[in-house]
């Protein structure tokens, strides 16, 4: 047997680059990824840490948990095919855990939150906070809740064969009834206005910038944590095999997989990052409310995945980054006209660059590096594809 | 290779229906073990709707028999894992991962969640040996897209073996090929069948009268006639409905 041995599972592969591509390059691997994390944590803790002022940190923290969810949706979206256009459900839930567990914990014991005392209509703490006291049940609940959510819809959903738009769309109106939830039960979860005016967080005052400066710091390796699981995931058997059920779900079924499983494991993953990013939302701002978890903000999750290039590990990150720095740029000098700027954002790359922004680069390593192996890719499918036509009519 | 045991297959009174038009009408079939049944017919005779229905594609009465095990009311998946492969006719490779990455997927249907959540570090020796059977030993790496029409065709048929399928039903595995891969084929289905059981529908005459050890005729849902190519050849039903009086005796 002499085949060729196989270096690892390059995401390049999978995202169009030529073969030829890797062919070369001296600078690759393991070391490659080394470096690439050792950039990542300096530009975060030690550039932006530097550099920002207090302000700008805090609305970079926002940020990186916005990426959190991002790199959740880059697996599900990028690598499972799944749009989820209600990513907002899991941040929410997330977040509502942890801030549920943060104003009892501002209470005090066997107090009431101060929003159920102004509204005055509950006596004693609802049965269903109750857990949430305990930051033994709250933390993990953060990122549990919004998995087992994720498990009941999708076991529910794949297994029926909804995909594609039939699927985005229930999934945002996940979101809308959240929301409605949400708003509906006033008195428990404080409504519109949500769970507002958080002070501490495990013992430290959030309004003093030393403890945001450590939320930040928490935020940042969280990132850094979830960019290595979703790297592992995505050169993992389980990452091609994902990629397979994307693009031929009916052939993965006559392999004999369940294509629903596969999916499922994907979705449920991006739902518990987003839980994560909404658990770590809360302290870095201060609030989460339904405004923040409904239909908009769940399609700007997705925008920013577009933009940077959803098949990607780091086009994601860096795209839902971009966009949410580009909006709070515009919309401080230009109030009003963002909405129309993402929107025509968001078309011109579903338009002309459907890889997203990372796509560019993809290309132009493929030009810089092993133009023959280039040369070949181009040359290989339309004159085949001749050759035979001609072939075939000749024979 | 030394494959499992070898299984035929054995089909009773199969039926399916769309809507009322009934597409396949009572249908008996014996594939013997190492068989290279070919099934031909005119357009719309029902020879794709029966790998359908064995295959579990769409639903269907009467009954299909793998060796001892009933194939009919199972799902897709758990068809497959009971050894029946399938192709498609336009070639369904997973275009955007390697051709490496096609045959280990393929070769994987029943590993475990552990495995799954690791790398690959090494070509498993039964996707080695399967890139040496369909020839695209020095391809593992590249994209499957970028192969050649033909050998998107054997990189199927590749993945069915490294999936360790007993049966193989190939819908028009040449069709677009040149006549050098269809030699090329011809061979690799006779290699295949060594340890395996192979049905082939196919429209090609040459390739059918070099390869076929058996032919199923179809018509209208129903076997018009079975045999060997000479005696399928000389069924004058046959002649009437498919073959053609004229191109019939030139062979």
């Amino acid at each position: 047997m002499t085949a060729a041995p196989l270096v690892g599972t390059d995401p390049a592969a999978v995202t169009g680059s030529p073969p030829g591509g890797r062919r070369g390059r001296r600078f690759d691997g393991p070391a490659r990824t080394a470096a690439g994390f050792a950039l990542g944590a300096a530009l975060l803790f030690a550039v932006a840490p530097l550099t920002l002022s207090d302000f700008r940190l805090s609305l970079l923290a926002k940020y990186l948990c916005v990426a959190m969810v991002a790199v959740g949706i880059g697996i599900a979206w990028g690598r499972g095919g799944m749009l989820t256009l209600g990513q907002g459900v899991f941040f929410g839930l997330g977040g509502y855990a942890m801030a549920m567990h943060l104003k009892l914990a501002d209470a005090g014991p066997g107090e009431l939150p101060d929003f159920m005392q102004l509204y005055g209509q509950l006596d004693e703490l609802p049965l269903w906070w109750r857990p949430f006291a305990s930051p033994w049940i709250a933390l993990p609940a953060t990122v549990l809740l919004p998995m087992a959510v994720a498990f009941g819809l999708g076991s529910l959903v794949f297994r029926r064969r909804v995909r594609g738009a039939y699927f985005a769309i229930l999934s945002q109106a996940l979101a809308a009834a959240m929301v409605i939830l949400l708003v509906g039960q006033q008195g428990t979860t404080g409504g519109t206005n949500g769970l507002t005016d958080i002070q501490g967080f495990f013992g430290y005052d959030l309004d003093d910038p030393v403890n945001q400066r450590m939320v930040y710091f928490i935020i940042a390796a969280s990132l850094l944590a979830l960019l290595a699981l979703a790297r592992q995931l995505i050169r993992s058997r389980y990452g091609e095999l994902l990629v397979a059920v994307r693009d031929g779900e009916e052939r993965v079924r006559f392999l004999g997989y369940d294509p629903a499983g596969v999916k499922l494991v994907g979705y449920v993953i991006a739902a518990g990052m987003a839980g994560l990013a909404g658990a770590l939302f809360v302290p870095a701002v201060g609030i989460i409310s339904p405004a923040l978890i409904g239909i908009v903000p769940s399609i700007e999750f997705v925008i920013g995945v577009a933009v940077g290039g959803r098949a990607t590990l780091l086009g994601p990150v860096l795209g839902a980054v971009a966009v949410a720095w580009a909006r709070t740029a515009l919309s401080e000098r230009f109030p009003g006209t963002w909405t129309y700027l993402q929107g025509l954002l968001f078309v011109l790359v579903v338009a002309f660059l459907p890889g997203g922004l990372a796509s560019l680069w993809v290309l132009a390593r493929q030009r810089r590096s092993d133009p023959a192996g280039a040369r070949w890719w181009r040359r290989a499918r339309p004159v085949d594809r001749a050759e035979n036509r001609t072939e075939v009519s000749a024979a | 290779m030394t494959g499992p045991q070898l299984d035929g297959l054995c089909v009773r009174g199969l039926r399916v229906t769309f809507d009322g038009f009934t597409a396949v009408d009572g249908i008996d079939l014996d594939v013997p073990p190492g068989d290279i049944r070919f099934l031909i017919g005119p357009n719309g005779a029902g020879k794709t709707t029966v790998v359908d229905a064995v295959t579990g594609l769409v639903r269907a009465t009467g009954s299909a028999r793998f060796g001892d095990r009933e194939l009919l009311g199972r799902d897709v998946h758990r068809i497959a894992r009971l050894g029946i492969g399938r192709t498609f006719q336009t070639a369904s490779v997973f275009e955007e991962l390697t051709v490496v990455q096609n045959l280990d997927i393929a070769a994987g249907a029943t590993r475990n969640w552990w495995t799954l959540a690791r790398r690959r570090n090494r070509i498993p020796d039964e996707v080695a040996a399967a890139l040496e059977t369909i020839g695209l030993t020095d391809r593992g790496d590249q994209l499957a897209g970028a192969l050649a029409h033909g050998q998107k065709q054997w990189l199927e048929i590749g993945m069915l073996l490294v999936s360790d399928a007993r049966l193989l039903l190939l819908d028009e595995p040449v069709a677009g090929m040149s006549h050098e891969e269809r030699d090329a084929t011809g061979a690799l289905l006779e290699t295949v069948s060594r340890d395996r059981t192979v049905v082939v529908i196919e429209h090609d005459m040459d390739f059918l009268r070099r390869f076929a050890r058996s032919v199923t005729v179809l018509h209208a849902g129903k076997v018009l006639s079975e045999g060997t190519v000479a005696q399928v050849q000389a069924d004058p039903r046959v002649q009437e409905v498919y073959l053609g009086v004229d191109t019939a005796p030139e062979a």
